[in-house]
């Protein structure tokens, strides 16, 4: 390669933060729009097992026909200078299109870690799940901050959706396939274990990518379901949980 | 500047069931007041009512917090303690799948608590040296009396002005109620502290009180002007000391 | 038995149903009649697990799908087996693996319970995308009879009927389950497990049973359809769309009684059938999923509820 690797990668970066960035913010208003009818709606009814998924199950399916009405079944991909290339060193390659979002998904989640634990805002996100009338008593508000959570949450995932494509092609129905990854990946690591979540999620990349290689790539999405009937069989609470 | 606490004819309760009848009780700017009583006869209710955790159906609750006054039925929890009013509840309520580092600066969310949070906190280890030893530790594996003092502490940590206690001696050893009452004057006296107590252990409450009020059935059936007042009281001898 | 005349009285019902399809002699009828049929017992199915039991499953196009394989195997080993005793395979393949789910998500309460299932659904995609033998990616095609057994017609009058009469037993069992102690059970799980199971309610075997039934009865409903589409690939087969109507249905009907799906499916899918006539097939799709976000947030009670509440 005979352009500046710099440059380069400075180019790619805020190009892709620039646009995911606008996307994340937009979808996580979006997020803490949605919050707040689930909130009015099941939350405050308490109704919230068989209303309240259903409705997340509404959206999902929602969003997912909005998309397939929008750009149709089939799959779409982006196109970018990196996407191609590979960094080339001693012993093996590192394709852009890899080292990309590892970079970006990386420092999001270091950064968002960080969020959580350092400032006044993450703690209280994480101290929301365990006891609400006694954050109300730390003078905040429970549903504000559950209403932050989730905005931030939706926007991680549209963060890490626009990482995706640089990936992969995608379609509309791809969703689905990574909420079973989520989910194994939270489980094997602990709920709200952040080194837990790491290391889980390093080794579904690793386990999945050897069953693609040997096995086939129509193989990896069932991967996740082993993993998590295994954690779930041998230690249901994770390799770090609390 | 002075902070106090003035409660006037609330009637409170839980749907159908009353609780409280036309309830009264002041206390007065740097006071430490109990509110005495068995089980089953309003104290936590009252103490729940002017958290915001109860709405009273009648009567008014105000506080005087440095010298600006603020009724306090109609506000949420969140916005009471934000004036400058801490809650102990009873059982604690601290987030036991936090450290009790985590503990102690979320005590601190109250923006106008931010600013002093290295001197809180110091004051915080200093005063519970126990909490600076087990700083790491997760609150949920501390022992009842370490955990009531980390409650203390956090309370403490958003910067109050009125402290409100609910029941602090329940299931501790006797010992332990005695050093956790020693807790309450000392932050007291070093914060210069306004202070409520719920409690049944009345000759423990009694220690650091400067008056008291005794509730039955959901009323005050005395108000004792000073330790000795309540000492002699028929009620507090029928009641505590079975005389 | 006590729930003779009820059973009765919905073979009466179906068999006006089908005398009247019949009459019409419109294979249209027929073609439109079984969809929504095969609605009200996938609704049904997920009603006895989600509306009674509480517990939400998303993974309804697994177990539907098993019951869709199971015949296509047996087509291929065994061309002649007749259509119902396919169904029995298909319908108890499904209800050992709800039984299967059912244990090892044991542990799993609400939306883990949930986000399981849906995993599920990936996995066995998976699983049937890799077996050749049912078609792989690629999907199978399945010769169907040009004329019915017994009834004479064509082959989808049979269709319609099977389906009619699967529609009865599944309707039959709910109402039985509402009326017995096995429906108290499954309530008592819903409301509040930890005090069921305090107070003596063997949580654990009316899972068993809530999990095995609901997927059993979606293998069931799933059994006919490689003969009602001919051609059945992973991606058909597995369409969300099975998923939301079949939680879409019972919600908009209403949760609490065996007639909440029946209200919700015949309502919901004669509109999907109207919309995909007169507008575009696109549209029809998306209708259950918003009907089903705008009734759980306006009417929680669905609509039997709100005449529940009128009397």
């Amino acid at each position: 390669m005979d352009v500046s690797l710099d440059l380069l990668m400075n180019a790619m970066i805020s190009g892709l933060l620039l646009g995911g960035f606008y996307a994340a913010v937009s979808i996580g208003l979006l997020g803490m729009a949605v919050y707040q009818v689930y909130y009015v709606a099941f939350e405050r009814r308490d109704d919230q097992s068989l209303r309240g998924l259903s409705f997340f199950f509404g959206l999902l399916f929602i969003a997912e026909v909005g998309l397939i009405l929008v750009f149709g079944v089939d799959y779409r991909s982006v196109n970018a200078r990196y996407i191609g290339p590979s960094l080339q060193l001693v012993l093996f390659d590192l394709p852009w299109r890899l080292l990309v979002p590892f970079l970006v998904s990386m420092a999001m989640a270091i950064g968002l870690q960080i969020f959580l634990s350092r400032s006044f805002l993450g703690r209280a996100i994480q101290a929301v799940a365990q006891d609400q009338l006694a954050l109300q008593l730390m003078a905040a508000n429970p549903t504000r901050i559950k209403r932050i959570a989730f905005g931030l949450s939706i926007a991680t995932a549209a963060l890490a959706g626009a990482c995706l494509i640089i990936i992969q092609p995608v379609e509309p129905s791809i969703g689905r396939e990574y909420i079973g990854r989520v989910f194994a990946i939270c489980v094997l690591g602990g709920l709200g274990s952040f080194p837990g979540m790491m290391i889980a999620a390093m080794t579904l990349g690793i386990v999945e990518s050897l069953t693609s290689t040997f096995f086939g790539p129509s193989w990896a999405p069932a991967v996740a379901f082993g993993v998590l009937l295994v954690t779930l069989a041998v230690r249901p609470s994770g390799i770090l949980g609390r | 500047m002075a902070s106090s606490l003035n409660i006037a004819n609330i009637d409170a309760g839980y749907g159908a069931v009353r609780v409280l009848h036309d309830v009264s009780l002041s206390v007065g700017a740097g006071e430490t007041v109990a509110l005495l009583g068995t089980n089953g006869n309003g104290k936590s209710t009252l103490m729940k009512s002017i958290m915001g955790i109860v709405r009273p159906s009648g009567g008014s609750i105000s506080a005087v917090i440095d010298g600006a006054t603020h009724e306090l039925i109609g506000l949420s929890t969140e916005e009471i303690v934000d004036l400058g009013i801490a809650f102990v509840p009873e059982g604690r309520r601290l987030f036991p799948k936090q450290t009790v580092t985590e503990n102690l600066l979320l005590g601190a969310f109250r923006p106008a608590a931010r600013p002093a949070i290295r001197r809180n906190l110091d004051f915080c280890f200093e005063t519970f040296p126990v909490l600076k030893e087990r700083a790491r530790q997760l609150a949920g594996s501390m022992s009842g009396g370490e955990q009531q003092m980390l409650a203390l502490a956090r309370a403490l940590m958003s910067a109050p002005r009125i402290l409100l206690v609910d029941e602090p001696s329940v299931g501790l050893a006797p010992l332990l109620v005695r050093r956790t009452i020693d807790k309450i004057k000392e932050l007291k006296d070093g914060y210069n502290l306004t202070v409520l107590m719920a409690e049944q252990n009345f000759t423990q409450a009694i220690r650091i009180a400067d008056r008291g009020y005794v509730i039955v059935h959901g009323q005050i059936a005395f108000a004792g002007e000073s330790a000795e007042a309540l000492n002699n009281n028929e009620l507090i001898r029928e009641f505590y000391l079975g005389t | 038995m006590r729930g003779t005349p009820f059973i009765l009285i919905l073979i009466a019902i179906a068999a006006v149903i089908f005398g009247l399809a019949r009459w019409l002699d419109n294979s249209y009828a027929f073609f439109v009649g079984y969809v929504v049929v095969q609605y009200i017992v996938l609704g049904t199915a997920w009603n006895i697990l989600g509306g009674y039991t509480g517990y939400v499953n998303f993974g309804i196009t697994a177990f539907f799908a098993i019951g869709a394989y199971s015949s296509v195997v047996l087509h291929k080993l065994v061309p002649a087996m007749p259509l119902p005793a396919m169904i029995v395979v298909g319908g108890v393949m499904a209800g050992i693996v709800g039984i299967g789910t059912g244990y090892l998500t044991l542990r799993l309460r609400g939306v883990f319970f949930s986000i399981a299932t849906l995993a599920l659904a990936v996995v066995v995609q998976t699983l049937i995308t890799n077996w050749d033998f049912v078609g792989g990616a690629r999907g199978a095609y399945v010769l169907r009879p040009r004329v019915a057994p017994l009834i004479g017609g064509g082959y989808i009058d049979y269709l319609f009927l099977i389906m009619l009469g699967l529609c009865v037993a599944a309707l039959a069992t709910a109402r039985a389950i509402e009326r017995s102690a096995l429906g108290f059970g499954f309530a008592a799980i819903r409301d509040d497990e930890a005090a069921a199971e305090a107070s003596g309610v063997p949580t654990l075997r009316l899972k068993l049973i809530a999990t095995g039934l609901s997927g059993g009865f979606m293998g069931m409903a799933g059994a006919p359809l490689p003969f009602y589409v001919t051609y059945l690939d992973p991606a058909s087969g597995f369409s969300l769309n099975y998923a939301v109507n079949a939680i879409a249905m019972p919600l908009i009907g209403g949760t609490s009684s065996w007639l909440g799906p029946v209200v919700g499916a015949v309502l919901v899918g004669g509109l999907q059938e109207y919309l995909r006539v007169t507008i575009s097939s696109a549209v029809n799709v998306l209708v259950a999923g918003v009907l089903m976000v705008v009734f759980v947030i306006i009417a929680p009670q669905g609509i039997v509820g709100l005449f529940k509440r009128k009397r």
